[in-house]
């Protein structure tokens, strides 16, 4: 048999030209001692998935969808914007709204080429006097010289690569967490998308209630050096196990978001993926931001094409690249697909016509020359789980 | 009843003139879940070599080659409701199809037991 080993798939489209060599994150030695299957993905080495009790891709996400799990997402760019005149500049390439972005909440935006292809997705948080970005792994070296390139020479931009980056995701995150975190205020005053500093074990960290798994959970900046104690220590309590990138894929994929190079690229604008709340209110009719005449066109008009939800009959996965038909009629392709452990059903993600895309619309996928049936769902496929307050 | 394997870790058993084909327990081990397994009809000729079924774990779709050229004569029907049954037995209730045996010249150059694990411990 071939395709045994378990190298991503991500890992062909992610890998961009000039890329810098194979690198090892902070929590390399960590994941292997854990037991993880270790893959190259978006240029390091990383863990797909863990061995031995409660290991395996299933197994992981089922814990992560009722416990917690710790991933590993150091890969992805974390960067601090500063410098005089910070919102203006940043505004002019992000159709961000950063009038509304308070101290202390974190938004979804999108970074845009000229044409108004998406050249990644990201978080934009606002600190005291600076904007912390996190952005994809992959794209990072691409992003940073975006944004140097359309960046004023007034604002700095750092690339925090001595940090470190951890997702504790699931139902229990918050308690095992509150047991090491303590700060000025309660970790449960944390809401979804909200993020303050805190302290674990001595170190300063800064924690934003967020992630990619659809469940309650954290995302935690901390010193590279600190990283193999941290991870320990969460792991150490019994609602905690490592999670590696296999079932972050099967999570997101539940939770209806979008992967970068797969559901989203420089050929698909955010209209076209539903990602219309990227495009903060003012700046839908202000423009002013790069591709914003594509995506103001697409808000008035309506995209060529549309991101759905497909629920699929029987067991048989449709995956990347999969043809999508309305009868005879090719109408779209399948941009992320795979087995639901939840909904013990294959689900995926395509982008189609719009004609096709009414919510319960059967459809057909070409697999291996079969044709499955599949029906329009709504996303997320597994209900989101976000702490809003009590 | 002699039991042959793959370089593709495929593994054979020789009954007669017909033989069974199933993947090994390396192979599952590294798929992870399985959630899906594509049969061949019955009926159906597959060749040494060519491609007979498909393996769907969570992640990622494998091809399953068929060891030697023969007709398929009868197909796992368990595996249709028990795909994880070739992660729990995948050298014995895990089996995926049983075909005839065209030509036993093709069986030379599998590897027996021994050669098998020598070559999985290689890997």
């Amino acid at each position: 048999m071939r395709g045994l080993i378990l190298s991503d798939d991500q890992t062909t489209d992610d890998m961009e030209d000039g890329a810098p060599p194979i690198g090892q994150l902070p929590l390399d030695a960590w994941h292997r001692a854990q037991g993880a299957r270790m893959v190259e993905f978006a240029g390091y080495e990383m863990p797909i998935q863990y061995t031995g009790e409660g290991g395996g891709i299933v197994a992981e996400h089922e814990w992560t969808r009722t416990s917690a799990g710790l991933f590993d997402v150091s890969h992805m760019g974390q960067v601090l914007l500063s410098g005089e005149g910070l919102d203006e500049a940043v505004e002019a390439i992000l159709p961000i709204d950063l009038s509304t972005l308070k101290l202390g909440r974190q938004r979804y935006s999108l970074l845009l080429d000229e044409n108004g292809g998406v050249l990644d997705d990201l978080m934009v948080s606002r600190w005291p006097g600076n904007l912390y970005l996190v952005v994809n792994g992959a794209t990072k070296w691409d992003d940073i010289g975006h944004l140097r390139e359309h960046l004023p020479d007034a604002i700095t931009l750092h690339h925090m690569d001595e940090h470190a980056l951890l997702a504790l995701q699931g139902p229990k995150a918050v308690d095992a967490l509150a047991r090491h975190a303590t700060g000025e205020y309660a970790l449960s005053d944390l809401t979804f998308m909200r993020f303050g500093r805190f302290e674990i074990a001595g170190h300063v960290v800064t924690i934003a209630r967020a992630g990619y798994t659809g469940e309650d959970g954290f995302e935690i900046s901390i010193p590279a050096e600190a990283a193999e104690e941290i991870a320990t220590l969460l792991c150490a309590e019994p609602e905690v196990r490592p999670i590696g990138l296999g079932a972050r894929d099967s999570l997101r994929l539940e939770a209806g978001l979008p992967l970068y190079g797969h559901d989203l690229s420089p050929e698909i604008s955010p209209i076209e993926a539903g990602l219309i709340f990227g495009i903060n209110k003012r700046r839908r009719s202000e423009g002013g931001f790069l591709g914003a005449v594509r995506v103001q066109n697409e808000i008035a008009n309506g995209p060529a094409k549309m991101r759905i939800g497909l629920k699929i009959d029987g067991r048989m996965p449709a995956r990347e690249g999969a043809k999508v038909f309305a009868g005879t009629k090719e109408i779209g392709v399948v941009t992320s697909g795979g087995f639901s452990p939840t909904l013990g059903a294959p689900i995926a993600m395509a982008y189609v016509d719009p004609a096709h895309a009414g919510e319960n619309q059967t459809l057909e996928i070409e697999v291996r020359s079969k044709r499955l049936s599949a029906t329009v769902s709504p996303m997320p496929f597994v209900p989101h789980n976000y702490y809003r307050g009590s | 009843m002699p039991r042959y394997f793959t370089d593709e870790h495929e593994w054979i058993d020789v009954e007669g003139e017909t033989a069974t084909v199933g993947i090994t327990d390396y192979a599952q081990e590294q798929l992870g879940d399985i959630v899906f397994v594509e049969l061949p009809d019955v009926g159906a000729m597959v060749d040494k070599g060519g491609e007979a079924a498909v393996v769907e774990s969570v992640k990622a779709a494998s091809d399953v080659y068929a060891p030697i050229t023969g007709e398929v004569t009868e197909t796992n029907s368990s595996l249709e409701d028990e795909p994880a049954l070739v992660n729990t037995s995948p050298e014995e209730e895990g089996w995926f199809f049983r075909l005839t045996i065209s030509d036993t010249g093709e069986l030379e150059g599998l590897m027996d037991d021994k050669g098998y694990k020598t070559f999985v411990d290689s890997l």
